[in-house]
């Protein structure tokens, strides 16, 4: 089952390693991992989507726990979340389909922010649903390449992780 | 006040009272200080695993924080199975090393590594001080990290302007580590639990690990066991942490362990593990351990509790400070069925004991007990046959007086580790049991020993094999020995060499002597090679991945 694990971390050299490496080294698969910086320049968030069971996961938030620098752990699993992931797509655009593309584009409420003579690129955000929907979409006029971020999540309502 | 002094100032504050290490380029300055440092005794070992070895022997023997020192690259890279031995037995160890300066990081500069990244996943936590005004603050929560929660070693990586920078002397009073919190009080409720479980047990077991020793739980674990009437059995790491002459104790499980305690965990209605992590070699198959049990686990680490087997009670606690609470809710009681069904499996098998004229291990280690067993002992072995003859026939009844590589199972241990040992308790006799294989890892830290005129008493166990994976060729590959005949040389002479005292018993009835010659040696290391019976076989044997009844007896 697919979790979003959210760890707030001392904003610190190599704490991107050592959570990576933990991983690594206990055989626990990542999908997608985000790392920024958060409201206090002291902490950094690092939002994993992680896949396992149950046991797995209480594993994977024991183990990062004994991370010296690891503060706080989160699962938003069984919570109500906001969950975001950003793409840009590079597609194949000749000028007699950019208007098609754009009115695609449009229903996903993406954006274009960059055309040149023969490609644009869309910047789309939204559930990972979505974004593969567009991609999909968008593939018949010839993805020229892609790149997605990681997902973030943030719990809904007042309360924080901190 | 230059950084190198600087650390050398807070390692004093620390009450550091040795170092082990190995000088070179990117120490310079701190060994420069040293120079002038006569509190702290530094002990120059002939390779840096020696140095963490020698400090992990050191801090288990001692409960001190072990420190050892080398140099960037190489330096830094040799401590790694120190480390990484240290790491998987939960012992408090500070490595200081050099790194090249700060601009030169990253540039494959000589004597390169990225130690810190090296180390990461074998160390409780590693700093790289690229901040020299960042110095105190490293050092004090690298001392705090190492010995507090469950303990472990902690690299601190010193580039080499780091050390040579100007900076102020500051003892920071209070660490602050948001993310490091150790849960060292049981929850009380669940402890409450536990206590409800033990009084209803008809058949309690106690399974303890090296916890109970690294937290001082000796006592209170003596006083829960003796008040509930509960067998004690321990892991190769809890050796010590209760008496082994006291009729509760069932000696060592797993797969060395002795016929009554596995037949103890497969009988056992309720099992109370404290410090102790369900480890391979302890549990064998994991699904048919104690099946008829339900499971009190304590331990400080919350990572360790369901992480190989899913308790019934959890507790997550300093094991002192949880048992001192649970004697207290538990009420005095006798299983004395129990005890006596134990006493039939203990009257029902005793391990073969070939009658031999040829000179048997198990019969020479038993020999080394009678003779030294008045004497205020510390015991360290290496790995592998001998580890476990001696850890089932040297019999230990208290705490810190054991020192072998668990975990890792490092071979090449024993010897730096009883060096540490020896230096931190010069008053005690140190007696190392090694083999032929283990020996010759780390035959050089001998030179250590005997410049610093250290009398340990080193038996080795010569069986020209590397016994315990020939026992594993014969048991599980039909016997083809493959590369494990060791050809050596005459280890008493190679000794001599090295200015020790070398001795060599090939006949039984010459043993007695070579020990009390052994015994009579106060200024210098002593071996003593004893040539034993080549193919003899550690039993009980439960082969990997069999459960706890399918022991191998014969």
């Amino acid at each position: 089952m697919e979790h979003i694990i959210s760890v707030l971390v001392e904003n610190k050299p190599r704490v991107l390693a050592r959570v990576a490496s933990l991983f690594a080294r206990r055989g626990y698969n990542i999908e997608s991992l985000a790392v920024g910086p958060t409201q206090n320049p002291e902490i950094s968030r690092i939002t994993l989507v992680v896949t396992g069971n149950e046991h797995i996961l209480e594993q994977i938030t024991k183990q990062l726990y004994k991370l010296i620098e690891v503060i706080k752990v989160g699962d938003f699993t069984n919570t109500s979340f906001v969950d975001r992931e950003l793409a840009l797509i590079k597609v194949n655009a000749p000028s007699n389909l950019r208007g098609e593309i754009a009115q695609t584009a449009e229903i996903f409420r993406a954006r274009i922010v960059d055309v040149d003579e023969s490609s644009l690129i869309v910047e789309v955000t939204g559930t990972p649903d979505k974004i593969d929907a567009l991609e999909q979409l968008l593939r018949k006029y010839g993805i020229i390449e892609m790149t997605r971020t990681g997902r973030i999540a943030l719990a809904r309502g007042s309360q924080s992780l901190s | 006040m230059k950084g190198a002094q600087v650390l050398v100032e807070l390692l004093k504050r620390e009450g550091v009272e040795v170092i082990f290490g190995y000088p070179g380029g990117a120490v310079l300055d701190i060994y420069d200080v040293l120079f002038d440092t006569p509190e702290i005794r530094h002990i120059l070992v002939r390779h840096e695993q020696g140095a963490a070895h020698a400090a992990d022997g050191y801090a288990r023997t001692t409960g001190k924080v072990g420190v050892c020192m080398a140099t960037s690259g190489p330096g830094a890279t040799n401590l790694v199975t120190g480390l990484a031995n240290a790491y998987m037995d939960s012992v408090p160890i500070v490595a200081i090393t050099g790194q090249v300066f700060t601009h030169l990081i990253g540039k494959d500069s000589f004597q390169e590594a990225d130690t810190t990244g090296i180390t990461m996943p074998i160390t409780k936590h590693n700093f790289l001080v690229t901040n020299p005004e960042d110095l105190p603050y490293v050092i004090r929560e690298a001392f705090y990290i190492a010995s507090s929660g469950r303990p472990g070693p902690v690299v601190v990586d010193l580039p080499r302007d780091v050390q040579q920078k100007m900076i102020e002397l500051v003892y920071p009073e209070k660490v602050k580590i948001p993310g490091y919190r150790p849960t060292y009080r049981g929850h009380v409720k669940q402890i409450t639990l536990a206590a409800g479980a033990i009084q209803e047990a008809k058949r309690p077991l106690l399974y303890v690990g090296g916890g109970v020793i690294a937290s001082g739980a000796s006592e209170a674990l003596f006083e829960l066991a003796t008040k509930a009437d509960i067998p004690v059995t321990h892991t190769l790491m809890g050796k010590g942490a209760f008496p082994e002459s006291h009729p509760l104790s069932l000696g060592m499980l797993g797969m060395h362990g002795t016929y009554w305690a596995n037949k103890a965990v497969m009988r056992c209605d309720l099992l109370i593990a404290v410090g102790a992590r369900f480890d391979d070699r302890v549990t064998g198959k994991l699904d048919t351990f104690a099946p008829n049990a339900r499971i009190i686990h304590i331990d400080i680490d919350p990572a360790e509790i369901g992480k190989n087997v899913k308790p019934h009670i959890p507790i997550v606690g300093d094991a002192r400070m949880v048992l001192s609470e649970l004697v207290k809710k538990v009420e005095a009681t006798a299983h004395p069925e129990w005890r006596e069904e134990i006493e039939r499996w203990r009257r029902e098998y005793r391990p073969p004991y070939r009658e031999s004229a040829k000179l048997l291990p198990q019969y020479a280690i038993e020999q080394i007990y009678e003779k030294t067993k008045h004497l205020d002992t510390i015991v360290v072995t290496d790995v592998g046959q001998h580890q476990m003859w001696a850890a089932q026939r040297y019999p230990r009844e208290k705490p810190r007086t054991w020192a072998s590589s668990g975990g890792l199972g490092t071979m090449g241990y024993g010897l730096p580790a009883s060096i540490g040992a020896q230096v931190g308790n010069p008053q005690k006799t140190v007696i190392l049991i090694s083999g032929d294989g283990s020996i010759f890892m780390k035959i050089q830290e001998l030179v250590t020993a005997v410049n610093y005129c250290l009398p340990i008493k080193i038996f080795v166990m010569n069986n020209s094999f590397l016994g315990m994976v020939r026992q594993w060729q014969g048991c599980l590959y039909k016997g083809r020995y493959s590369c494990t005949r060791l050809m050596n040389p005459d280890l008493a002479t190679v000794v001599q060499a090295f200015g020790a005292v070398g001795m060599t018993v090939t006949r039984k009835e010459d043993l007695d002597c070579a020990i009390d010659r052994a015994l009579e040696v106060t200024d210098r290391p002593v071996l003593v090679d004893c040539q034993i019976e080549e193919e003899e076989n550690v039993l009980p044997f439960v082969p990997p991945g069999k459960s706890l009844d399918e022991m191998i007896l014969s």
